[in-house]
C-alpha cells in the first residue's frame, strides 16, 4: 500500500503550490509502468487530504501509456505487458521513454473574484476550468 | 469566485529522491557501497546474508534491517561472527512506530538510521528492505545497486506480476533451489519470464540451506564492495 505514501507526497506537493487557497482539482500523471493502483490512490488521497487545502479537491489521474525505445535499432513502440524486448530486432537493450511518470502536473484553485491570483511557488496560467 | 490553474510539474517522489541523493553523498564520502536487498516476505533475504556476511574476504560489511515490526532479523545478523572474531554491525528500522507502518523503506527512514551505523568503518552496507514485491521498488534510498531474491516456492509467473521490482534490480538470486524436486516450479519458464521482463539481467541459482551457489553470491558482494561508485 505505497499509495498512502504517494497520496501524502501529492498533498505535500500541492500544499507548497496552493498558497493556502482551497484546491478544486489536482491533476496527476501516472505512467503505466508504475505499480500504482488508481482506486487505491483515490482512496488514500481522500484520507490524507482531510484538513489540508486538498480537503475538497478531486484527484484527476491521467494514465500515461508505456513507450519503449530500442537502443540498438531505435524502434519505438507502446507496450502493455512484457516482453520488454524490441519487436523489430529482438534486442533487450531497451529503455522506457514514457510510462514511468509519477508527477503532479497542475492544480486548479478556487479564488475570490478580483483577488490577485499569484501562486506562491507556481506559474500562473489563464483561468480555466477543464471540462471533465 | 473563479478558478485559476497553476502549473506544478513536480515529481511526486522528488522529496524522497532529494533525500536519497543526500544519503548517497554520505555513502560516497564514507566510501561505502550500498546494496538495497528486496524480496517478498520469507524469500530468504536474511538467511542469504547470515550465510555469507561472516566470510567476505577483505570487506567490512554492515547491515541495516527494515521491518514493519520486530528485531528478529537484526538479532540474527548481530549473531554472525566474522573471520576475525568480530561481529557485523547492524541497525534496525521499524516502520511501525513513527513511519506509519509503511510496507517499504524510503530515503528519510534510511537517513534517520545512518547515525546508528559506523559508516566510516564500512566498505559495504546491505540494506534489507521490508519484505514486499511492490512498494520498495518505487522508493530510492540512496543505494548503488538493487538486488532481489525470488524463491522457487513463489511461482514462475512472478516477473510478469511484479515487473517494476524485477526490472529495478541488477541481480536476481533464485533461492531455495534445494526444493525444486518437490515443486511443480518450472525453472526454465521462470528464467524465460525473467529475461522477458529484464532482458540480460544477471541471476544466480542458490540455496541458503544447502550452500549451493553461495560462493558466487559471496564473490558478487566482494566485487560490489570494491567497484567504483556509479554516477548519482
Amino acid at each position: 500500500m505505497h499509495e498512502l505514501s504517494i497520496a501524502s507526497a501529492i498533498v505535500a506537493t500541492v500544499e507548497r503550490h496552493a498558497g493556502g487557497r482551497p484546491v478544486v482539482t489536482v491533476n496527476v500523471s501516472i505512467g503505466r509502468l508504475r505499480q500504482v493502483v488508481p482506486d487505491s490512490l483515490q482512496f488514500c488521497f481522500g484520507m490524507v487530504a482531510r484538513d489540508s487545502v486538498c480537503e475538497h479537491a478531486r484527484l484527476q489521474i491521467e494514465i500515461i501509456p508505456a513507450v519503449l525505445r530500442c537502443a540498438a535499432c531505435e524502434h519505438e513502440w507502446t507496450i502493455d505487458e512484457p516482453p520488454f524486448r524490441c519487436p523489430a530486432c529482438a534486442s533487450g537493450n531497451v529503455a522506457a521513454i514514457r510510462g514511468e511518470e509519477l508527477g503532479v502536473d497542475s492544480i486548479e484553485i478556487e479564488e475570490m473574484s478580483g483577488e490577485m491570483s499569484e501562486a506562491t511557488n507556481g506559474h500562473k496560467e489563464d483561468a480555466c476550468i477543464a471540462p471533465r | 469566485m473563479h478558478r485559476t490553474k497553476v502549473k506544478v510539474l513536480e515529481g511526486v517522489l522528488d522529496a524522497n529522491d532529494t533525500i536519497a541523493q543526500a544519503n548517497r553523498a554520505d555513502f560516497d564520502r564514507a566510501g561505502v557501497t550500498v546494496v538495497n536487498l528486496m524480496s517478498s516476505p520469507g524469500a530468504g533475504k536474511t538467511t542469504l546474508l547470515e550465510t555469507v556476511l561472516g566470510s567476505l574476504e577483505g570487506v567490512r560489511v554492515g547491515v541495516l534491517e527494515g521491518d514493519v515490526q520486530g528485531t528478529q532479523d537484526a538479532e540474527r545478523i548481530a549473531a554472525v561472527h566474522t573471520r576475525t572474531g568480530g561481529h557485523v554491525p547492524v541497525a534496525q528500522i521499524n516502520t511501525d512506530p513513527g513511519f506509519g507502518g509503511e510496507c517499504h523503506l524510503d530515503a528519510n527512514m534510511v537517513r534517520s538510521a545512518l547515525p546508528s551505523l559506523p559508516l566510516a568503518d564500512l566498505d559495504l552496507l546491505v540494506i534489507e528492505n521490508v519484505g514486499n514485491l511492490v512498494c520498495p521498488a518505487e522508493f530510492r534510498i540512496g543505494e548503488d545497486v538493487r538486488v532481489m531474491v525470488s524463491s522457487v516456492t513463489e511461482g514462475e509467473d512472478k516477473p510478469f506480476k511484479y515487473p517494476l521490482m524485477f526490472r529495478a534490480c541488477e541481480l536476481v538470486l533464485v533461492n531455495k533451489i534445494d526444493l525444486l524436486p518437490h515443486l511443480d516450479f518450472d525453472l526454465e519458464e521462470f528464467l524465460a519470464n525473467l529475461d522477458d521482463v529484464n532482458p540480460g539481467v544477471e541471476h544466480m541459482l542458490v540455496s541458503a540451506k544447502t550452500g549451493e551457489g553461495l560462493d558466487a553470491w559471496r564473490d558478487w558482494l566482494v566485487r560490489a564492495a570494491t567497484r567504483e561508485p556509479a554516477a548519482v
